[in-house]
């Protein structure tokens, strides 16, 4: 098993807490024919950071980068949760068990099963843990715009 | 040369007052009886010089503005006949009209003098060569540079501003060691040798720069002395007090005020009282030895810090700071004083933080409140909120070490803020009074 398959490119852009920011960034993706699989934003006093996962990051990044954002790749999984009652208590449960560092994470639900995004302060330890204790990750292929 | 006076220039301290106090009580003395301007000031202000029986009493004369040199134009002020003067220059003035400073024979022996001993205190002298690259004529930058090197037996190419490449040429066929301008046109100077192939360090004799009539920064000098391989000296004067009249010396750690030329006093320029030693204030510049234009306690308007502990070079005269500003510049948070290029300073020594950024002051209740947005350098972008909050915090607790006042700290996208060319207008003040 190779970990890096597992690791998912995800797109992590500065934007101050001003009005229009966000839809400038939605606007310029859609243009661009980019689709936003998954989204968050974090927000302090006064400005947030907007993580996204795309089907195509490197354009994402490159159309951003070219309207002045201030962007960078971030590397994060996605753990795929059992769509049934006490799916997120199991989840928590592998997570803790593996010894996994969040430094933060959101969900979305995917086409067969509700995801969670995590970053991690140590990718590749948390692929092999996670995988080992039998949990379902994506992999990034899984979410690349190529059929 | 160690110094061009030793005598006056390492006069023990005691010394050097007793031959202030002698130097104001016969300037004083002299306007009085002599000067329309000084008399009618010191009648209004109930002052006679009678009454100046120590140094300290200087605090009993009543100050000089800008704008009373202003009204004076052209030459209302003067206390000399015209055919006693042999020179006039003429400052431009950004508003309203200009300032005529005339001069005697004794008054531009005065200011040579005072620059023969600032050049050699950073080093130069007889078989050096100079290029006087400040501009001829009106401004006092050019002719006054050029009269002080001739004094020390330098050689003067006096090639004043522009034609820059004729410039270069000239500083390496003549074997140039020193050079006089502003610093941003010595960064000119330097692009330009680059284009042309030329490498200031290894192309040119180039030694030193004597570098003024602008502000600029320790940053600056740092650039500038590592690029060219030289060292860089910062020179200061204004039109009013002569020109350019005093230097650092090679310790290049502030400048040598000659005291038996003037006497320096840093006031806080909202109370008009003494700052203790060493804190910013207002400089207040009295000419003791000006026969054509005096200048009794002038307020320069510039902000920076008195050091009269005695300097490893040897000389006695107390030293005053690189500008930190102008008073018309300087904010009141919360009853302190508080300087744009404070600001400016301490951020350039954080990296996570570019050079630009704004700074908004507002009233909330009683209470000022002061917002500096900086933009954040793409280097130090992180996708983790704690990384960016640790940021602000250590911008804000850096800006309060340095301004002794708690800042707002807003972290803003790069390019977001204005740019400006010339003079910055960084600061948005919407408190009303
Ligand atoms: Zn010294």
């Amino acid at each position: 098993m190779d970990p890096r398959a597992y690791t998912i490119k995800q797109i992590s852009v500065f934007s101050e807490n001003k009005p229009g920011r966000l839809m400038a960034i939605a606007g310029a993706l859609e243009e661009e024919s980019i689709n936003i699989l998954a989204f968050s934003i974090a927000e302090a006093n006064g400005f947030g950071v907007v993580r996204a996962l795309v089907d195509k990051p490197e354009a994402a990044y490159k159309k951003l980068n070219a309207m002045g954002f201030m962007v960078s790749f971030t590397d994060v999984i996605a753990v795929k949760m059992r769509d049934v009652p006490g799916g997120l208590f199991e989840m928590a449960k592998l997570l803790s068990d593996a010894g996994i560092n969040i430094e933060y994470s959101y969900a979305y639900s995917g086409r067969e099963a509700a995801v969670l995004i995590l970053r991690v302060d140590q990718v590749e330890n948390a692929v092999k843990s996670i995988i080992f204790r039998g949990g379902n990750l994506l992999k990034s292929a899984d979410l690349s715009g190529s059929p | 040369m160690i110094a061009w006076d030793p005598n006056m220039e390492m006069m023990p301290e005691a010394g050097l007052k007793k031959l202030q106090f002698r130097l104001l009580k016969t300037l004083v003395y002299r306007l009085y009886s002599f000067s329309n301007f000084y008399h009618e000031r010191m009648v209004q202000h109930g002052v006679h010089p009678d009454d100046i029986t120590s140094l300290d009493d200087l605090r009993r004369l009543p100050f000089m503005y800008k704008t009373d040199l202003r009204d004076g134009y052209p030459d209302k002020i003067f206390t000399a006949e015209q055919d006693e003067l042999v020179r006039y220059h003429v400052s431009s003035g950004t508003t309203g009209k200009p300032t005529v400073v005339g001069y005697t024979k004794h008054d531009l022996d005065t200011w040579t003098e005072s620059l023969a001993r600032a050049l050699t205190s950073c080093g130069l002298g007889r078989g050096d060569v100079v290029q006087v690259s400040y501009g001829y004529g009106l401004f006092t930058g050019g002719l006054g540079l050029h009269y002080g090197a001739e004094r020390i037996g330098a050689s003067v190419v006096p090639t004043s501003v522009g034609n820059t490449e004729r410039q270069i040429e000239l500083m390496q066929d003549l074997l140039v060691t020193a050079i006089c301008c502003t610093p941003s046109y010595l960064m000119h100077i330097g692009d330009a040798a680059k284009k042309m192939g030329v490498s200031i360090r290894d192309d040119t004799h180039l030694r030193a720069a004597i570098l003024g009539a602008e502000p600029w920064s320790e940053q600056m000098r740092t650039r500038i002395e590592d690029e060219m391989g030289i060292r860089a000296y910062n020179i200061y004067g204004t039109s009013e007090l002569s020109g350019p009249m005093f230097c650092e010396c090679t310790e290049q750690n502030g400048i040598h005020m000659w005291s038996d030329i003037c006497l320096v006093e840093i006031l806080d320029p909202e109370t008009d009282e003494p700052v203790p030693e060493g804190e910013k204030g207002e400089m207040v510049v009295t000419i003791l030895q000006k026969e054509a234009l005096p200048i009794i306690r002038y307020r320069t308007g510039d902000i920076t810090s008195l050091d009269t502990s005695p300097c490893p070079c040897g000389r006695t005269h107390p030293r005053i700071a690189r500008l930190a500003g102008r008073v018309d510049d300087m904010l009141i948070i919360r009853g302190i004083n508080v300087f744009p290029s404070q600001v400016e300073h301490a951020l350039l020594g954080i990296p996570a933080v570019s050079g630009h950024f704004m700074i908004e002051v507002s009233r909330r209740g009683a209470l000022d409140d002061m917002l500096v947005r900086v933009e954040l350098n793409p280097e130090a972008f992180s996708d983790k909120i704690n990384d960016l909050m640790a940021i602000r915090g250590m911008v804000a607790h850096t800006l309060k070490n340095a301004l002794n006042v708690s800042v707002d700290v807003e972290i803003a996208e790069p390019g977001s803020l204005p740019r400006f060319e010339g003079k910055a207008k960084r600061v948005i003040d919407r408190r009303e009074y």
